[in-house]
């Protein structure tokens, strides 16, 4: 089954752009570190995901690109060409010439139904050249105007048009002190209509990625390239093939399907996060080597004492004593810090992972009590090694690991739209102050319901 | 790509305009070696066949035939703008483009709105119209004028307001040229405050310029370029009020380095728009983003570096060097301090070699001493674009929505009052059709009203802070 990424706004188009190179270069490379047999399978599963057999050269990305300003799309589209190992499609993009000036409304309400037709039309397209469509993955930011606003109405008419498909937003947390001063209304309001329209939500945060390029990768001036090739080595490391059942004989073929079922078993709790070990800059990963007891113990003490990465991580932090008759809505006895999940899932790739004991993952004490903790884990693997690494684990994760980010957001925003600050510009587009309200109660909402856990 | 359109009043503004166009070709003639008409170009300039001779069609795409600005000179006496056409840069002026008169407005607020703009408004509107026509994605009009005359005082005013009636939905950007306390133009107070009436109420940002700023600038550059060793080393095209490397060739005018800087204030401004870069600014952002209450729309700016030297490698801390210069008082373009006022909001435009990380690092350290208003606390908008300036590796333009602008309308309003309560010259403009009496006291109301909402503003630095109680949900 085929994923059709729509790449929104100038965050959305650069990123997905990195995803694509991420998941070809992985695919081409012959670190594979497997059979030949395996290599191939792994192949053709990817190609079949991401890309299609047109009558090209290289393969062709299964992307619609879409910004309300041309400067983003056509660099996007010439760096692709110019690689020589894959591209998009030439006519799969749109693109307007005044931008959406960092106004959700102006992207929701003005250029959103203008455009409605035309960008449906080519995501139609994207979807009849998958022999079977297996969902859309739209990449967006919170913060600007288009990314985020038309984001939130084309993923509404995905929605409407695609009723049985599955629908995941990758969405981008702007750094917490200001790319745009309006981000704070901007992520409010996009949040809280995805929340509506998607299947879930998997969240990167750009504070987060940018201390994993300064202390993991050791990169001294960070760019944006930069924080965007490390998140799509971690997307990366979640979409490419993998075996979803033990002794499984296929790679499987419906990776967002499956994501969703292992991940979100309430509609109101779909905020994903994502944490992939080990990440290091390329030239040292010839130097060093992992074991998998030792990845697997600090992935497991990152998702409870929610740590961004393996560096730093709090070891005092513990899950609390089983046993206790108190039910989990009075969390009172939960120490303060531990972060309670609904359903986690790793995903191992590479050497020896059939051997991978992930019994310290299924302790029971780590989950609410709604879910069996046979249903709360699920393990994805493959023999196939990712991107150059050896060994690698990521965990996606559906636990309170964005409940802290979320109510700082809505803070924020809260204080601002206390003032009336800014209001106008987007009352001008037609966005009043009960649509505010709506979604400042919409996300209060979510945030009670994940602190209670 | 959208396109604007370059409104220039009046002698100030066309002389300042003038130093845009010039510096506007340069750059783009430093970063479009091929000759090729692009996107960037087109934003500003039209392509025109010339082989028909003259007045031929908009060539959009291929090798670049004849520029012409995007722009409408008008003045109401001939002699700058006919400078302006007997110049290098005649050719880069439509003359269809032009409206002028023979006798000025004689400092006369009045005689440039009402007399003027009443005589002028239909020729006015067609000329307009024609340039909007020739743009694919009109975006926002640029007015340069000054506030102390006749006439960018007052007929640029009145242009302001046909913007909004024939064009409500293209962006109006200001920049405006106020006048110092030695101003030898005795009716100037009355002049600014009638314009900023106008200012207040249809335009969609302001950036003040004021003289004074601007020569104390000139002044350090001139200081430093002249201190020996450290002075021959400084690129030439580099400095913000250089006009190397450009079309004029003529020995420079006293008044061409200051105009140099507010040329340079509007290609930084617009570059992000112009050329590709990892976080774009366009200028619907800078409207959105620094205007929190549709009165407060002023903008105080500040451009560093003010020149580079020769030395290719910049180490990070002279690259910090320019983020704390560009807070410091004696690099903004009015006589403000930033720093010790509030902000309302900031944007920080950075061109060239300059990365987020270079970014963020900055603004946390900068950050402590600065003082924002508490329902913005992280009030930043920050752009990244890759084209540098000519002469620089990379370059920093700051707009700030801050209380400082406050000294500034608060001595425009006393003198104002000055000569307001002694009627002093009111009769020449008491005498000019349209004008009443009404006229001044509802201007110097407006301008009232705003300086009480930047006191009220004040009034809440260093406070407590108290944040509003969140939504309680029922579980």
């Amino acid at each position: 089954m085929s994923i059709v990424t729509v790449q929104l706004g100038q965050c959305g188009n650069q990123i997905g752009h990195e995803v694509f190179n991420a998941i070809c270069s992985d695919v081409r490379g012959t670190h594979g570190l497997c059979s030949k047999k395996e290599n191939e399978s792994y192949h053709d599963a990817c190609k079949e995901r991401f890309f299609s057999e047109e009558e090209s050269v290289v393969p062709v990305a299964r992307a619609v690109l879409v910004d309300m300003e041309p400067k983003v799309i056509s660099q996007t589209l010439s760096i692709a060409a110019r690689s020589g190992y894959w591209k998009y499609d030439d006519r799969s993009h749109f693109c307007q010439k005044q931008g959406s000036g960092n106004n959700w409304a102006n992207g929701y309400s003005v250029h959103g139904p203008r455009h409605k037709e035309v960008i449906m039309n080519l995501v139609q397209k994207e979807a009849e050249k998958c022999d079977r469509l297996g969902g859309f993955f739209t990449i967006m930011s919170m913060a600007g105007g288009t990314g985020s606003g038309l984001g939130a109405f084309v993923t509404q008419c995905l929605r409407d048009a695609f009723p049985t498909s599955f629908i995941l937003n990758h969405v981008i947390w702007p750094y917490g002190t200001g790319e745009v001063i309006v981000q704070n209304y901007n992520s409010v309001l996009t949040l809280s209509h995805l929340y509506q329209s998607s299947d879930a939500l998997l969240v990167h945060e750009n504070d987060v990625i940018h201390k994993i390029c300064a202390q993991l990768m050791n990169i001294k001036q960070i760019s944006f390239r930069d924080v965007n090739q490390v998140i799509a080595h971690q997307l990366g490391s979640v979409f490419q093939p993998t075996y979803t059942a033990e002794g499984g004989l296929y790679y499987s073929r419906n990776p967002l399907g499956d994501l969703m079922e292992t991940l979100v078993p309430h509609p109101e709790f779909k905020m994903l996060g994502l944490r992939n070990i080990p990440q290091m800059p390329e030239n040292s990963l010839a130097y060093s080597t992992f074991s998998w007891p030792g990845l697997i113990k600090h992935l497991r003490q990152m998702l409870i004492a929610n740590a961004k990465m393996e560096e730093g991580i709090d070891w005092q932090v513990r899950p609390p004593r089983l046993g206790s008759s108190i039910p989990s809505s009075h969390s009172t006895n939960k120490p303060l810090h531990f972060n309670t999940s609904i359903a986690n899932l790793v995903i191992l790739r590479g050497k020896d992972t059939h051997s991978v004991d992930l019994g310290s993952f299924r302790d029971p004490s780590l989950y609410t009590s709604w879910l069996n903790p046979q249903d709360a884990f699920n393990a994805w693997k493959t023999p196939r090694a990712f991107n150059k690494y050896e060994k690698s684990a990521s965990l996606v994760s559906n636990s309170q690991f964005l409940l802290k980010p979320l109510d700082n957001v809505v803070g924020k925003a809260w204080n601002m739209f206390a003032s009336k600050a800014y209001i106008h510009q987007y009352t001008k587009f037609g966005i009043e102050e009960e649509d505010f309200l709506d979604s400042f109660t919409a996300l209060e909402q979510v945030i009670s319901s994940y602190t209670i856990l | 790509m959208s396109q604007s359109v370059v409104v220039q009043v009046g002698q100030c503004g066309n002389q300042v305009g003038c130093r845009f166009w010039d510096l506007a070709l340069r750059e783009h003639a430093a970063v479009n070696k091929k000759g090729i008409y692009d996107e960037a170009l087109s934003s500003f300039f039209r392509n025109i066949d010339t082989r028909s001779g003259g007045d031929g069609p908009d060539i959009y795409k291929g090798k670049i035939c004849s520029l012409k600005a995007r722009a409408l000179l008008i003045d109401m006496e001939e002699g700058v703008v006919n400078e302006i056409l007997q110049g290098p840069l005649r050719d880069v002026f439509d003359s269809k483009q032009l409206i002028t008169d023979v006798s000025g407005s004689g400092n006369n607020w009045a005689v440039g709105h009402k007399l003027y703009g009443y005589q002028y408004q239909e020729n006015i509107v067609e000329k307009l119209r024609k340039t909007a026509e020739h743009c694919d994605c009109l975006q926002c009009f640029f007015i340069i004028h000054s506030m102390g005359g006749g006439t960018g005082s007052g007929l640029g005013t009145f242009v302001l307001n046909l913007l909004e009636d024939e064009f409500p939905e293209v962006y109006r950007f200001v920049t405006s040229v106020y006048p110092s306390g030695e101003d030898d133009v005795i009716t100037s107070p009355y002049n600014s405050v009638l314009a900023m009436k106008e200012l207040n109420e249809h335009a969609d940002c302001v950036l003040p310029i004021e003289n004074e700023s601007l020569f104390d600038i000139v002044n350090k550059i001139h200081q430093m370029t002249n201190s020996g060793k450290l002075g021959s080393t400084v690129k030439q095209n580099s400095l913000v009020t250089s006009s190397a490397g450009s079309a004029k060739t003529v020995q420079e005018k006293p008044f061409d380095a200051m105009n140099n800087i507010v040329a340079n204030l509007l290609l930084n401004l617009t570059s992000s728009a112009r050329f590709e870069g990892s976080l774009n600014m366009d200028l619907n952002e800078i409207s959105m983003n620094l205007v929190p209450f549709p009165r407060l729309h002023y903008l105080v700016s500040s451009l560093t570096p003010l020149y580079t030297l020769a030395d290719v490698n910049v180490p990070s801390r002279r690259l910090d060097q320019m983020f704390s210069d560009a807070f410091s008082r004696d690099h903004q373009l009015i006589q403000a301090d930033p720093k010790h006022s509030l902000y309302l909001a900031c944007a920080l435009l950075v061109r060239g070699n300059v990365q987020v990380s270079d970014l963020r690092r900055n603004i946390e350290r900068l950050k402590p001493s600065l003082h924002f208003v508490s329902w913005n606390q992280e009030g930043w908008k920050t752009g990244l674009c890759s084209v540098p300036p000519v002469g620089h590796s990379h370059s920093l333009l700051a707009l700030a929505n801050n209380t400082c602008v406050k000294p500034t309308f608060i001595q425009l309003k006393d003198r104002f009052m000055k000569l307001y309560k002694k009627k002093a010259h009111l009769h020449h403009y008491l005498h000019i059709d349209g004008m009443e009496q009404s006229c001044f006291s509802e201007a110097i109301s407006s301008l009232s009203d705003l300086i009480e909402e930047y006191n009220e503003l004040d009034a809440t630095k260093g406070g407590p802070r108290t944040d509003p109680s969140r939504l309680k949900i029922a579980v």
